[in-house]
């Protein structure tokens, strides 16, 4: 009997991967525990190990090939003087449990492939400067960074994993090579004493880029991010500035539970002395990245782990910013507004499609890029002219962003509006972990739909 | 140890009367409803921060807590400006925005003033990382409370400055009181300036009520870490007269115990000294002391007359 190794999920978000190298070759033998390929991921090159035992009887990718789908067969083992029939067809019914998991990766994949399509933006189609080449939004990421490194050498970056790991996502890629070890700093796993020192090197003129593995690590540090580095400027008469960014992924990765998938953004937006920020797409990001890094402000980068791979184009020119504090009307619409963020962007346009096509709705969807300083006036024109108004946003739902946007609304365009707002946030309870009680808690495109349905008076 | 000139003693008893004298009409105008909030006082501890700043080049840089009048005093900055900040008006340091606690003098590389126990520590850790990156031979004097010895990002900001290098000096001004807890109830092993030691920093433990102590440790360590061989600890065993703010009434002491640090109070021994020496008579001492007063005096009134921040500057300095 056969069995197929099939190309493995190395990480939670990894879709699929690259074969960098065969360490086995057709005939050997091989036992459990053996190492059998060097795979690449989304964030990492690693050893494969042999789980079953077999002679290899045959090796199905080249060595270097890339995009290679989790889950599919990439070797077949077994015993060599059975015949090696059907190929391509799933594994026996050995491991049942693993089978199941197995097609759990399979929804997952599909889920988001679903949530990474990227229609394209009319703001984009209007730059004259964009790229015909498609990148990821972790490489506009790194691409701004590396570019502000070569303008300004007090421009730095320390975190965890940042250099010689060359970032846990991947986004500092290839800086330790240029920049070397005195501007690409691994930190040891303490973020409130070095967000503090980052703090004090920006009081002091410098401007670090602060990388937090995740923003649920922020937490470890948020004293120094709220009382030093957000305050310190008001609390000095205006001396002491503090030029740094404060970036990571935030939010719901995929399948990593309570304490590392939640959304920060309404807790970063409520603290004077912050700017918040939070991309949806890579050329926002590197348009955004780029005005955080100026900025001689504190600025909290909300990224998000999902969209690292999402592909687009991107304005190349060194000097191509997006300001701070700018809303972006990602699709004009007459019917209603659709104000939303980070990678609720993607359900948002996937539910505008779908609201055109099933109930012959407008949606007009507002891309906020900026939590704060808010874009209220782009906000309130949207709602003077459709309307009617939903939010769509990660977090949850006491106090978040939609929260004060729903309080503008009715403050301040209240005669416009025919219908109350309507909030859609993630549940209001811990990330669970099971793959299906996950995908109930974040905001769906059906969630968006039903919002819209009630705003709109629809049954 | 660098000599004394006669100019350093007259230096050195002229900053500690007038950071003394500074914090008895802080806690006049307190008194009267002109100074609000929380006010820490120095008195006592005048010894630490004058001793080291016998040993400081303007270019270095300084962080301490929020008992920070008599450290701005020792820098250099204007008690007039200090007292304004307390009073919170518009000439104050931070323009009255930031009290007591939480003041700042850029120019004069002074960094505040924090008001979270502990904080300024990885704050001054990256100050002096600063002066590392700019290759600069500077260096960043980090204070610190006993009480803040038991946070824990301090001994973070202990692990990268040793693993880094960086040049930083702290000093852990023992007063021997986090608030009302006294050290031995809050620290398990008294021996503060030995808590670098698993990172290996070197520490020592200095008498901070003998300025001519002070200054021989700080002038060492000061040595050591501007020749870039990574931070170092320096304990200074002081005491502090007064309650923790001007609302602690330090019932947790017995006057027996305060009275026994009187006797060895630190501006008598710098006066004895200059007296033993004949560096100056006791004529010249009284005119010092007189100046001083009348100096002192000019500020509290300079800082009652100054007039409230104007409305609109509610919303300034928000963002740069």
């Amino acid at each position: 009997m056969s069995t197929e190794i099939l190309m493995p999920a190395l990480s939670p978000t990894m879709t699929e991967g690259n074969l960098s190298k065969w360490l086995i070759k057709k005939g050997d033998t091989v036992k459990a525990g053996d190492l059998i390929a060097e795979i690449e991921t989304d964030k990492a090159t690693m050893e494969v190990e042999a789980v079953d035992e077999g002679v290899v009887l045959d090796l199905l990718f080249k060595e270097g090939e890339a995009n290679i789908p989790v889950n599919k067969a990439i070797a077949i083992i077994g015993d060599p003087n059975e015949k090696v029939e059907v190929k391509k067809e799933a594994p026996a019914e050995k491991v049942i449990e693993e089978k199941k998991i197995e097609k759990n990766i399979e929804t997952k994949i599909e889920i988001k492939k679903d949530d990474l399509i990227d229609t394209s933006s009319p703001k984009i189609e209007e730059d004259t400067n964009l790229s015909s080449e498609e990148i990821t939004m972790r490489q506009a990421l790194r691409d701004t960074m590396a570019e502000e490194m070569r303008k300004d050498n007090k421009v730095f970056i320390l975190g965890e994993e940042v250099a010689e790991y060359q970032g846990a996502y991947k986004v500092t890629q290839g800086l330790l090579e240029e920049f070397g070890k005195e501007r690409v700093l691994d930190t040891p796993i303490s973020e409130h004493g070095f967000t503090g020192l980052a703090v004090g090197a920006a009081f002091k003129g410098l401007r670090p880029i602060l990388e937090f593995m995740t923003f649920n690590f922020s937490m470890q540090a948020i004293d120094q991010i709220i009382n030093s580095a957000a305050k310190t400027l008001y609390m000095s008469g205006g001396q002491i500035n503090c030029p740094i960014v404060f970036r990571g992924p935030n939010g719901a990765a995929a399948q990593v539970a309570a304490q590392h998938s939640q959304d920060f953004s309404s807790w970063y937006s409520q603290v004077p002395g912050l700017k918040v920020i939070a991309p949806s797409t890579p050329y926002n990001a590197k348009g955004l990245l780029r005005s955080a890094i100026s900025d001689p402000n504190p600025v909290i980068f909300l990224e998000n782990e999902i969209l690292y791979g999402l592909k687009g184009p991107v304005n190349n020119d060194i000097n191509f910013s997006i300001p701070i504090g700018k809303a972006n009307i990602e699709k004009e619409g007459k019917d209603l507004t659709i104000v939303t963020y980070s990678i609720m962007l993607q359900k948002s346009k996937e539910a505008a499609l779908r609201l055109k096509e099933e109930y012959n709705l407008d949606a007009e969807i507002i891309d906020l890029q900026t939590l704060r300083p808010l874009d209220t006036e782009t906000i309130l024109n949207s709602v003077k002219k459709t309307n009617r108004l939903i939010t769509v946003e990660e977090s949850w739902p006491f106090g978040s962003v939609g929260s004060e946007i729903a309080n503008i609304a009715q403050r301040d365009a209240f005669d416009y509006l025919d219908s109350p707002v309507i909030k859609v946030n993630s549940a209001d309870v811990p990330m669970p972990y099971a793959l299906s009680l996950e995908k109930l808690y974040l905001p769906q495109v059906d969630d968006i739909i039903n919002a819209v349905k009630k705003v709109s008076y629809i049954k | 140890m660098k000599k004394l000139q006669k100019a350093d003693y007259i230096k050195m008893y002229s900053f500690m009367l007038k950071i003394r004298r500074f914090e008895e009409r802080a806690a006049q105008l307190y008194g009267m409803g002109k100074i609000g909030g929380f006010c820490h006082l120095y008195i006592g501890q005048e010894a630490v921060v004058v001793g080291i700043l016998m040993t400081i080049d303007k270019n270095d840089s300084v962080v301490t807590t929020y008992r920070d009048h008599g450290h701005m005093i020792a820098r250099g900055l204007d008690p007039k400006r200090i007292m304004a900040e307390l009073t919170g008006r518009e000439d104050g340091y931070s323009a009255g925005k930031g009290g007591s606690m939480h003041m700042f003098s850029k120019e004069n590389n002074f960094y505040g003033g924090h008001g979270i126990v502990g904080a300024q520590v990885p704050i001054g850790t990256g100050i002096a990382f600063t002066h590392k990156y700019n290759g600069e031979k500077n260096i960043c004097r980090t204070y610190i409370g006993d009480g803040a010895m038991n946070n824990g990002q301090v001994f973070e900001a202990f692990n990268l400055a040793a693993l880094w290098k960086l040049p930083v000096l702290y000093i852990i001004e023992n007063n021997k009181y986090g608030m009302g807890t006294s050290v031995d109830r809050a620290a398990a092993g008294l021996d503060l300036y030995k808590r670098g030691e698993a990172f290996g920093i070197p520490g020592e433990k200095v008498d901070g009520m003998n300025v001519f102590s002070v200054i021989e440790a700080a002038d060492k360590a000061g040595k050591y870490v501007r020749e870039g061989n990574g931070p170092y600890i320096i304990e200074v065993q002081t005491y502090r007269y007064r309650g923790h703010s001007m609302s602690d009434p330090a019932k947790y002491r017995t006057k027996e115990e305060l009275d026994n640090y009187k006797q060895t109070d630190p501006i008598e021994i710098v006066k004895a000294e200059i007296l033993k020496k004949k560096i100056a008579t006791n004529d010249e001492i009284e005119k010092i002391n007189k100046d001083t007063l009348e100096e002192i005096k000019n500020a509290a009134e300079f800082a009652t007359n100054s007039p409230f921040p104007k409305d609109s500057e509610l919303y300034t300095d928000v963002y740069l």
